[in-house]
Order: C-alpha cells, then sequence, then structure tokens
C-alpha cells in the first residue's frame, strides 16, 4: 500500500506536474484567467491523463520499444479528440473559451511524459492511480492560480462557471468586490508567470520548512581530522 | 573590516551610493518644477505620494529579510525610484495607481531580485510598464497644461481628484484645451492624426502644438536636459548613454523625416516630445542594469534609441521609453558579454 502512499504524494505535492515539473506550462498560463475555465481544462487533462495511462499501461509488453513514442502520442490524441467532442456536445460555451487549448491538451507534456515515465513501466491500476494523482494535482495548481489571477483581475470567483455546468450555476459567481477598472496585468500572461512565479516560490518556503522540521536543529559535528593517513 | 586589495590603476573616489543617488534628484528639480508648471499641482502630490510609498515598502521588504534598515533606506535609492516614478505617472492620475507601481518596483522588481545591485530590470520603468498595460485608461489621461488649458487645477481640486477620485467629466474640463477639445499629448495627437490620414504638418496645427513646438512638453524636455547636463559636470553620469540614446533616435528620426516628411515626425520633435530627456539622462543611465564598459554604453543607448523610435513610428503605443529601456536591460549582460574593455596592460593578439 505504501507504493500507492508514494504515488499519491508524488503526484499531490512532491513530483507536482505544476509546479515541480513544469509541464504544461502553456496552457497552464494561457487559460487560468479565471477559475472555470482552470477546472474546465484541469478536468479535461485529468481525463485524457488517466485514459492515455491506462491504455499505455495495457499495450506496454506488446508495443516495439523503438515506436513507442509514435504510439503514445497517437493513444493520446485519439483520446483528446473524445474529450473534445464531448465538451463540444456537453459545455459548449466552456468549448468556445477553452477555445485552441483544449485539442493543444495533445501537445501537454505532462500527459506524454507520465506515459514515457510511469505507464510504460507499471501495471494498469498503479498507472491509473497515478493518472488520477498527477491529475489532480495539475487541476489544483491550475485553480489555485486561476482563482489568484481571477480574484485580482476582476474581483470575482467562479465567473462564467454557467459555461461549465449549465444555466443554474450563474448564482454561483461571487462578487468579491466591484472594480471600477480591472487590474489587467492579472489577466494578461506576463500577470500569469509572475503568479506562478510566486505559487513556486510559496511551495518552496513551505518544503524548506518542512525540512527544518524533520531535520535536527544542530547535529553532531561529526569529528574530522586534518590529515588523513591513507591506508594503502 | 573587511581589507580589500584591488588590482592597479589604484583610484580614490568619494562617490557613495547616498550623494550619488542625492546629486541624481538634485539634478532632476528642474524638470520636476517645468512639469509642476505646466501639470499643476498634482505633479508634485503624485511625487511626494510615491516616494512616500517607495520609502515605506522599501523599509517593509528590508524588515521582513531581517536587514538593517537605516543603512539601506539612507542610501536614497529607494527615494529615486519613487521619485521617477511619479513623474512618469500622469499628475491627476487616483492614487492607488501610484501606490501600486511605487510598490510594485520595490518589491517585485527590485528585492525579490536581492535589492540594490541585484535587480535586472529598472524599477521604476518595470513599474511604469505595469502600470500602463493594466490601467490603460488611467495612464494615458494627462490634463491639458498650463498655458493651453480651458480650466486650472487648484491644489485643493487635485488633492480631491487624486484621492477621492473624479467624475469623467471633471476629468474632461481639465484635459480641455481653449477650444473646449480634450487635448492630447504632442506624441498621442501625432500618433492619432497620422491614423485618421492627416500628415505630420498637418498635426502640427493642432492645439496641442499651439506655441509651434508640442505645448509644455518641450519645456519639461528642455528642463530635463538642463538637469541631464548638471549630472554630466558633477560627473554623476557619464556621457556614453545619453548621447547613444539622443544621437541614435536623431539619425533615425532624420532617416524617416527626409525619405517621408508627410508620415514622420522630425528629429527635434523626437527630441523634445514625451520622455526622451528625462529617459536618456535620469532613467537608462541607472548604473545596476545598463551596460558597464564604455563602448558597451554606447551601444546600450543607441539601441534605446532605435526600439523608441521603430516603437513611436510603428508600434501601438505613443512613446516607447519604458519599453525600450526593459528591452535593452534584458541585452546588457550579452552587450557586457562581446564589449569586454582591454586589460590593462594586455596586448590584443592581433
Amino acid at each position: 500500500m505504501s507504493d500507492y502512499r508514494e504515488i499519491a504524494w508524488q503526484g499531490l505535492w512532491k513530483n507536482n506536474p505544476g509546479l515541480v515539473q513544469l509541464l504544461g506550462l502553456c496552457p497552464l498560463l494561457a487559460v487560468t484567467a479565471t477559475l472555470t475555465n482552470a477546472i474546465g481544462l484541469g478536468f479535461a487533462t485529468m481525463l485524457v491523463l488517466i485514459g492515455s495511462n491506462i491504455l499505455v499501461s495495457l499495450v506496454r509488453d506488446y508495443v516495439p520499444k523503438e515506436i513507442r513514442i509514435p504510439v503514445f502520442v497517437m493513444i493520446i490524441a485519439a483520446l483528446v479528440t473524445c474529450v473534445q467532442l464531448l465538451i463540444n456536445a456537453y459545455a459548449y460555451g466552456l468549448y468556445l473559451s477553452l477555445g485552441i487549448f483544449l485539442p493543444l491538451i495533445v501537445t501537454n507534456c505532462v500527459i506524454i511524459g507520465r506515459a514515457e515515465a510511469f505507464a510504460s513501466r507499471n501495471n494498469v491500476a498503479k498507472a491509473a492511480f497515478d493518472g488520477v494523482m498527477m491529475g489532480i494535482g495539475f487541476t489544483l495548481v491550475l485553480m489555485v492560480l486561476g482563482a489568484c489571477r481571477e480574484i485580482l483581475g476582476q474581483g470575482t470567483l467562479f465567473d462564467g462557471a454557467d459555461l461549465l455546468l449549465g444555466d443554474w450555476a450563474k448564482g454561483l459567481t461571487i462578487h468579491l468586490w466591484q472594480v471600477d477598472t480591472n487590474f489587467l496585468l492579472a489577466m494578461l500572461p506576463p500577470g500569469a508567470f509572475i503568479a506562478m512565479g510566486f505559487l513556486i516560490a510559496i511551495k518552496n518556503v513551505i518544503d524548506s520548512k518542512l525540512a527544518q522540521r524533520t531535520m535536527p536543529a544542530n547535529p553532531e559535528p561529526a569529528v574530522t581530522r586534518a590529515r588523513i593517513t591513507k591506508v594503502s | 573590516m573587511a581589507f580589500k586589495l584591488a588590482s592597479s590603476p589604484h583610484l580614490n573616489t568619494s562617490a557613495q551610493t547616498k550623494s550619488v543617488m542625492l546629486k541624481v534628484m538634485l539634478c532632476a528639480v528642474p524638470g520636476v518644477l517645468a512639469q509642476c508648471y505646466f501639470f499643476g499641482w498634482g505633479a508634485i502630490i503624485q511625487l511626494m505620494l510615491a516616494i512616500a510609498v517607495a520609502m515605506a515598502a522599501e523599509a517593509a521588504v528590508l524588515t521582513s529579510r531581517k536587514r538593517q534598515v537605516w543603512p539601506t533606506l539612507s542610501d536614497n535609492s529607494a527615494a529615486l525610484t519613487g521619485l521617477l516614478i511619479g513623474v512618469a505617472v500622469p499628475a491627476l492620475a487616483p492614487w492607488w495607481i501610484t501606490t501600486i507601481g511605487a510598490i510594485f518596483a520595490i518589491v517585485v522588481v527590485k528585492h525579490l531580485y536581492g535589492g540594490l545591485g541585484n535587480n535586472i530590470f529598472n524599477p521604476a520603468m518595470s513599474a511604469y510598464v505595469m502600470l500602463l498595460i493594466s490601467f490603460p485608461l488611467q495612464m494615458t489621461t494627462w490634463v491639458a497644461p498650463t498655458g493651453a488649458a480651458l480650466n486650472d487645477v487648484s491644489l485643493l481640486s487635485s488633492l480631491q481628484i487624486i484621492f477621492q477620485g473624479a467624475s469623467s467629466q471633471e476629468i474632461l474640463a481639465y484635459r480641455a484645451g481653449f477650444d473646449g477639445v480634450s487635448m492630447a499629448t504632442p506624441l498621442d495627437a501625432i500618433k492619432t492624426s497620422l491614423s485618421t490620414g492627416l500628415t505630420i504638418d498637418e498635426a502640427l496645427t493642432l492645439p496641442s502644438f499651439s506655441d509651434g513646438f508640442g505645448v509644455g512638453w518641450a519645456w519639461i524636455n528642455v528642463a530635463y536636459l538642463l538637469g541631464g547636463l548638471m549630472m554630466l559636470k558633477l560627473k554623476v553620469i557619464r556621457w556614453h548613454i545619453s548621447i547613444g540614446i539622443l544621437g541614435s533616435l536623431f539619425v533615425c528620426a532624420g532617416v524617416g523625416y527626409l525619405l517621408s516628411p508627410d508620415t514622420h515626425t522630425g528629429p527635434l520633435l523626437h527630441l523634445f516630445s514625451g520622455a526622451t530627456m528625462l529617459a536618456a539622462f535620469f532613467i537608462a543611465t541607472d548604473p545596476v542594469t545598463a551596460a558597464t564598459s564604455p563602448r558597451g554604453r554606447l551601444i546600450f543607448g543607441a539601441l534605446i534609441g532605435v526600439l523608441v523610435y521603430v516603437i513611436r513610428s510603428f508600434g501601438g503605443y505613443p512613446d516607447a521609453f519604458a519599453f525600450a529601456v526593459l528591452l535593452a536591460n534584458l541585452c546588457a549582460p550579452f552587450i557586457d558579454y562581446y564589449v569586454k574593455p582591454r586589460a590593462y596592460g594586455h596586448r590584443s593578439s592581433h
């Protein structure tokens, strides 16, 4: 069971695709202007990631090593097409607002990266679990980034939730404060880069605090000798 | 106390960050006074506000970084950053614009990179660019300069507009020239006239140019030029960067003007409008973010001049010094790598 705990820890924190591996930066920075978009894209990515991890893990023994990458890419492309058509059918507004970044999931390095690094070397159950955890990790980063940018940029949360969930969700939009002028920087790509930098910095601070807590404060200085006679 | 032995030639200098920054600020006084004359009390209020916020932000960051506050705060670098933001922001912009700008400059651009001497970008210009792309409306609303304005702004109403906000009608009233039409800055006026199909000669008949040369702005540039010459005389800056900027801007504008006088502004108007003199002497000469060798500085300045000309003439923004300075900041390490001065006593291999 500790295997699974390790996979979860890797996906959610230690090896988080958004904050540590820095994979899939393009959608991460481009579509996180609002929380709704972030959730939509995160969810789509997660679906593709789970599907591709399962399929790659299933076929891993039958694919010759030399052509594995093209096979993985075709599996991923097929899955992305499915997800894209599903979103087109059931959440058309979201489909429009995600635009090109939905089909671009196919080039998202998180997916091919996990397929190559994990799914092609592990059994189906572990690969699926890794997909879930990496997907959740990625989605969480997208959500935090989207929420920060939306709050700073236009003072709302869940703006446009009806695109994702249907008309009843219009009431979900929370107006935290009224702004006369949107803070455009937060909504433009440069703001995304700056916010991303801050998120990574916060993670590093937490990591170093954790490391300090687990390490003894003053390790006993080991006795070192000025000169060690070499035994030869 | 560390005893540092540098290689020869040994040269003693009394220049300290503190006195250099103070001299730069004093040399900016003529320009600041000219800006106050033409744009009223708002200019001086923005200046005070920006300096105060910048110093407060510096003190706060130093405390949180567990550094000594007073020695760094008294080197006047934060005050100078504040001053540059204060003169770059429109006189009647709301207070939060200046505040956000000053905090961004000090906290993000300066201290996240390690404080004075470690920042790769010019703090004041980064803050200006941040404000310009975030709040384009407020950052381009300049009041009509004195001598061309229909209504002059009193001290009380400037304070009111800056700290309590103003209706768009009030702002419009203060932007109005004698004919009641809101006045644009000279560079804005040229940009919009060209886009509506007027020629430069026709654009120069607009009220923004009623004294023949960009009302107010030309005098402000002359005042900053004066301050810049004072800095050269005091040896606070070297001439390379400033001459590089002014020279390349003059040459580019001259060539453009000769090729197509109807669609390109003359070189003198380029030199004496917008932020040209302020940037050439006070902003681009920041020793931290510029190239270091004399030849490198000439290249650095020339690069800024060319970029300014290109963006002013073909880009989307009427003035371009902030963008040009930031782009040149990016190139500074690259320039320094290729333009290394000959080491003393070392012969070139050719």
